[in-house]
């Protein structure tokens, strides 16, 4: 037995990364990030506003969250949209509370059926970002590339024309991209994505169309991973969150402006008896001088004249 | 090993009660040591018919993302806490970030750390390959670390804990005196292979980070409480024998910054103790082979 010759050569064997996307960058050698009125620490909510058709599709892959149950699978279908109708509205009501803007990455299918939502994200000053059509439009090696180009460009023309401003911002169904989702997205005239989980502050990610920016949207501390997947409490994930900041907030005094993500879903931290926790930990994190609480969209934008060219 | 046998033969059997004590440096009672595991893990690899190396098909953009955060962060934020706490570090190294990153392994070396082998990537495995492939990692990773840090490695961790039955044969061969792929026992021990003397080093599934977080789901600092008591455990067995406590981490793991503060206060706690030499695996290897001759039935061959 022995395997393939070409198994043991290594062609992508070199200085810097096996792929032309990004550079190497150590975070605590670049220059520092300094974000506005010298706050410290960013922390970027993110909301996934979702939606399931009952009718799951196995091509590409089934979205986390998806149907689980044989057809018609009302169990999931109606869990996930409490969240849409009642779990978000807590979300958003202790957002308001606190003067908290977050980014709403969104399905083009919330849009169409539930404008009145897009209405209130508007008015009460949130972003929203590009989150693929519905719950069945994820994105992988291998699918379709019309079907693929489609997905993209549907869900921003959808968004664009419910909200009045084109997305800037760009987040995949599970981050799930295929190898030329990058170009295909800055193609369409997006400045940033939330997909790759490498860094903890904005970077500039290459594609043939252009350079684009990667906002890390952290996907261990968000709500799914921590409660759904790994089975923890609200009040274990807030006080995870807490730490977090606490750390990046002494890092930030000497090394410049850090940044925490928190994703969350409504249909997971939006039940009556996690609510509590999170807002408790809104007024925690509030409650530190250093806290800034931006979306994605200004990040984004205040990191961009900040990064390296290189 | 004995191939196709039951028992493959790698150690004799000794029980726990009423064993010839081993005595470390200073009368210390347990030797703890870190093994940092820095990585390189391709976008694209190959195939190897016997593992995928990621779940999606390429680019899997939360498994790469995910694990290329520890070279461009999470090194560097384990490091200072390993190193302000007066840990070194014994490195499972895929010998390939010597190539691509050599700012982090220059960096470990720079702090005393200790490197062995964790083959050329985490994503190319040893299943399958002819003795000749596997000759040709075993002496490119001796190769590639000597030649970017001056230091011999002396260890072997298989890459993504993937073996062949002439692995361990073919490390003692080349002049390695131990393996980190055995977790039968909480000291050191012989290991039966053809040639040379090779013993093994306890590293840990159990209290791994990677065991912790993604196989028993622990918050963070359910995983510190969970490092804390294996070494109290282990501290007070030390009293009648010297005991080994590793705690192998990915930094990609433990150096997020959700976790880091937890485990900081593992090292604080371990450090003040008293009872722990706080040391490298190569260290314990050769304090084991310099003062335990081989016993006598072990290895039962």
């Amino acid at each position: 037995m022995s395997l393939d010759p070409a198994y043991l050569e290594y062609p992508k064997r070199r200085r810097g990364m096996d792929h032309d996307r990004y550079a190497y960058s150590n975070l605590f050698e670049r220059a520092p990030i300094a974000w506005p009125a010298g706050k410290q620490v960013a922390v970027a909510i993110v909301v996934s506003l979702e939606w399931f058709p009952i009718l799951p599709e196995d091509k590409p892959f089934r979205a986390p969250g998806h149907m689980q149950t044989a057809y018609p699978d009302f169990r999931h279908y109606t869990s996930r949209e409490y969240g849409t109708r009642v779990g978000l509205y807590r979300l958003l009501d202790a957002f308001k509370a606190r003067g908290i803007p977050v980014s709403v990455a969104t399905n083009a299918a919330i849009a169409t059926r539930y404008p009145e939502i897009i209405a209130d994200l508007v008015a009460e000053g949130h972003e929203s970002v590009a989150h693929g059509t519905d719950m069945n439009g994820t994105i992988a090696s291998g699918m379709d590339d019309a079907k693929h180009a489609a997905v993209i460009a549907d869900s921003l023309t959808t968004l664009e024309q419910a909200t009045g401003a084109r997305p800037k911002g760009w987040l995949s169904i599970a981050r799930s991209q295929a190898m030329d989702t990058p170009e295909i997205l800055a193609a369409n005239g997006v400045e940033y994505m939330l997909d790759w989980v490498n860094d903890e502050l904005p970077y500039r990610f290459d594609t043939a169309n252009g350079p684009l920016i990667n906002v890390p949207l952290n996907h261990e501390i968000s709500d799914r991973q921590v409660i759904t997947v790994q089975q923890q409490s609200m009040d274990s994930y807030a006080q995870q969150l807490e730490d977090a900041c606490d750390w990046l907030l002494t890092e930030a005094a000497q090394f410049g402006g850090r940044m925490l993500p928190i994703h969350l879903t409504p249909y997971i931290s939006g039940l009556p008896y996690r609510i509590d926790a999170l807002e408790s930990l809104l007024d925690r994190l509030a409650a530190r001088d250093g806290v800034w609480f931006a979306t994605t969209g200004q990040i984004a934008q205040s990191a961009a004249p900040q990064l390296s060219k290189a | 090993m004995q191939e196709g046998a039951g028992d493959p033969g790698l150690y004799g059997f000794r029980r726990w009660r009423d064993r010839a004590p081993i005595r470390w440096p200073g009368d210390k009672q347990v030797a703890v040591w870190i093994s940092p595991n820095l990585e390189f893990y391709e976008l694209d690899p190959p195939v190897n018919p016997n593992r995928k190396a990621w779940a999606k098909p390429h680019p899997d953009v939360v498994g790469y993302s995910h694990r290329d955060h520890a070279n461009r962060v999470g090194h560097w934020r384990m490091a200072e806490v390993m190193t302000k706490h007066g840990f070194p570090g014994s490195v499972s190294l895929s010998v390939a970030l010597c190539d691509h990153i050599p700012e982090v392994v220059e960096d470990a070396n720079a702090r005393g750390w200790e490197f062995f082998s964790h083959g050329i990537y985490n994503t190319r495995y040893t299943y399958g390959m002819d003795e000749a492939q596997e000759r040709a990692i075993i002496e490119d990773s001796i190769r590639t670390v000597r030649d970017l840090t001056g230091q011999t490695i002396k260890g072997w961790l298989a890459p993504a804990l993937t073996h062949t039955p002439r692995t361990l044969d073919l490390i003692a061969e080349y002049g390695l005196t131990y393996t980190c792929d055995l977790y039968h026992d909480d000291q050191p021990g012989e290991v039966a292979v053809k040639s040379g003397r090779l013993i093994s080093i306890p590293y840990s599934l159990e209290v791994n980070d990677h065991y912790g977080f993604f196989v028993y789901n622990m918050s963070p600092r359910e995983y510190a409480d969970t490092l804390i008591r294996q070494f109290e455990r282990l501290a007070a067995e030390g009293e009648q024998g010297g005991t080994v406590m590793c705690i192998p981490l990915h930094s990609y793991l433990i150096g997020q910054p959700h976790r880091i503060g937890a485990f900081e206060e593992v090292l604080r706690h371990i450090a003040a103790d008293g009872r722990a030499w706080i040391t490298r695996s190569g260290d314990i290897a050769e304090h084991y082979l310099a003062t335990k001759q081989v016993v006598q039935g072990e290895p039962a061959l």
